[in-house]
């Protein structure tokens, strides 16, 4: 019948009305700033640097390769090289950005500066509420403000974050296992050396002055 | 209650408005009382329009399960005071080939012509500014009249939504002009008069306890079904938003309007809604008469009000419940089915008169007199609606002369 279909509908609204004055499961919206529904893993907006240790800038892991910097489609990360160096994680001196700025207003959140950094420094935040009124300056965040400590990752993405310690941490020791072979294989030579000097000296000793060469260019080529 | 104190609360307005008038000189008496009058419409319509704002968002918003504002002030009732800073600082954008002069003149228009219904509404017993007797006729004549302003703003602007909107809401409001009048005139026939003021008065009384208004007798009852159809399309109100469906043409033909001109087109917008609804509670819903005779002792500008609060969350509702329609529904709608309803119905209205004549006032005669008014009307809706509903064939154009 006409107007049966008007009827039907006014009686749904009318319930709909009635019903989120007494039905708190009915209103299915989440006032944001007092109640935050809990972020999924894989939520990412704009990069931050990640650090390692107390001191943010003293253990920054980027080593200012500048690859992120060409790899960005938008391109709104910059940075400047340093020109000393400092040490990175395994003590090994690295330079270190001078400068590292990202204008999040260019930002496409590709996440792109992450898959291509091989120094996992480079990973991606979920802070979104970055409004400010200084749309330019407030907009371009320096290496302080980028500058997040490995903690903050591992609370942020806990799976990814294991998986880069991981590695990280097998690569570390994989190091200091080579440089310790390293040093005890120099340890081993030197005391094969020390011996062969003795033996040497020994002999030096035995052949005084038949052998008119000197023990010092011996002790060079061990 | 002592009815002393009832009728002078009733009164309250009146007599205040003629204690100020009383403190000038005699020869300035009748123009204060006016501007009084005046100033006590320019004041109150617009503050109603204000929580009418917030409590449609609110109420939408419950209708779909949302909470609707609740950031400024308690609940978010401040909202529109929110709303008003943001329009009065917004910046006022004229486009560089519009007509200034005629773009800036629709939104006055529109709003002088909508303030001046209110000229002639009784808001409560003794409470009308302009005691003229062809008071119905002038409201429709200035309601009319709005059409000239949306056409001024959709032509001005120079910008084809505003036109494109500007034509639909012209289209739309002559259309339903024609069922809305006719739906207004059964009460005027009845009456034997144009005044609001006296088609209140006919309604006025009681049998028994309840009250005589026209909206209970059956060709009152249609009257009052098509003068509320046809009042939602002649105020732009959904489902019949066509001029301003956002969807299709931005916001119709106050695309090019900014700011404080905006909020203008909106204030016209809802004062027109609320002007509409006043007239609809005057001639078939007793105006400010109460709707019990033990219910009396409240004020009759209370009663006048809390109508038309209930006439705008019917309002809200249907704007919460229906989609849009098609502009050839519109139409078809306008001319197919209202216009014949409203013809019908005065005849109704005619005949419940002589029969009523003929019969005698028994209470059987009155029966019989109600059920075959009323049954001659559902028969015609009927017969009315299984003609539209019936289904049309659809099928691929056929081509006289091309296949």
């Amino acid at each position: 019948m006409l107007g049966e279909g008007i009827l039907k509908g006014l009686a749904e609204t009318a319930k709909n009305f009635a019903g989120s004055f007494v039905s708190e499961e009915r209103l299915t919206t989440v006032e944001y700033p007092e109640v935050r529904l809990p972020q999924i893993e894989n939520t990412r907006d704009f990069p931050f640097l990640v650090y390692d240790g107390n001191d943010p800038m003293a253990g920054l892991r980027c080593v200012s390769c500048q690859i992120c910097e060409k790899e960005c489609p938008p391109k709104c990360i910059y940075i400047i090289k340093s020109t000393d160096k400092k040490p990175d994680y395994v003590g090994k001196p690295q330079f270190y950005p001078a400068r590292f700025d990202i204008d999040v207003s260019v930002c496409m959140s590709c996440q792109i500066c992450v898959e291509v950094c091989p120094f996992d420094a480079i990973k991606m935040n979920t802070e979104f509420e970055l409004s400010t009124d200084d749309r330019f300056g407030g907009l371009i965040l320096d290496k302080h403000k980028l500058a997040k400590s490995n903690e903050y990752y591992q609370h942020i993405h806990p799976t990814e974050a294991a998986e880069v310690d991981g590695r990280l941490a097998e690569e570390k020791a994989k190091v200091e296992a080579k440089a310790k072979a390293a040093a005890e294989a120099a340890a081993a030579k030197a005391a094969a050396a020390k011996a062969a000097e003795g033996a040497a000296k020994a002999a030096d000793r035995a052949a005084d002055g038949a052998s008119g060469q000197p023990s010092g260019a011996r002790e060079g080529r061990a | 209650m002592n009815p002393g104190i009832a009728s002078r609360v009733d009164q309250i307005f009146v007599i205040l408005q003629h204690r100020i008038a009383e403190l000038f000189p005699a020869v300035l008496q009748p123009w204060v009382a006016m501007i009084l009058g005046v100033v006590g419409i320019v004041a109150v319509f617009p503050g109603i329009f204000a929580l009418t704002t917030v409590l449609e968002r609110k109420g939408l918003g419950r209708m779909q399960n949302r909470l609707g504002p609740n950031r400024v002030g308690p609940f978010g009732i401040l909202q529109p005071i929110a709303d008003a800073i943001k329009s009065l600082t917004k910046e006022d954008i004229v486009p560089r080939t519009a007509d200034e002069v005629v773009h800036f003149l629709a939104p006055v228009v529109l709003v002088v012509a909508i303030f001046l219904g209110y000229a002639v509404l009784p808001v409560g017993r003794n409470m009308v500014l302009l005691k003229i007797d062809s008071g119905i006729l002038f409201f429709f004549a200035i309601g009319a009249s709005t059409e000239l302003s949306i056409f001024m703003a959709g032509w001005s602007s120079r910008n084809k939504y505003s036109l494109l909107g500007a034509m639909r809401a012209v289209a739309q409001m002559i259309s339903y002009e024609v069922p809305l009048l006719l739906a207004a005139v059964v009460a005027i026939m009845m009456t034997g008069s144009l005044s609001p003021t006296a088609i209140v008065r006919a309604q006025g009384g009681f049998t028994g306890f309840f009250p005589r208004w026209y909206v209970f007798t059956p060709w009152g009852f249609a009257g009052f079904v098509l003068f509320a159809i046809a009042a939602l399309a002649e105020t732009n109100r959904s489902p019949f938003d066509l001029p301003e469906g956002e969807s299709e043409l931005v916001a119709g033909y106050f695309t090019e309007y900014s700011g404080f001109k905006f909020a203008l087109f909106f204030l016209g917008e809802y004062l027109g809604m609320m002007s509409i609804a006043g007239y609809g509670i005057t001639l078939f819903l007793g105006g400010w008469g109460a709707p019990a005779s033990f219910l009396e002792f409240i004020p009759s500008w209370a009663w006048f009000f809390a109508k038309l609060f209930l006439a705008i969350f019917f309002f809200i509702w249907l704007r919460g419940t229906l989609p849009r329609l098609r502009q050839d529904q519109l139409m078809n709608f306008a001319w197919k089915f209202m216009l014949p309803m409203t013809l019908l119905n005065l005849m109704v209205a005619a005949a419940w008169r002589f029969l009523g004549e003929w019969f005698g006032t028994g209470i059987l005669a009155e029966g019989v007199r109600w059920l075959l008014c009323a049954a001659i009307l559902a028969g015609a809706y009927v017969a009315l609606a299984l003609t539209l509903l019936r289904r049309q064939k659809i099928a691929a154009r056929s081509y006289r002369y091309a296949d």
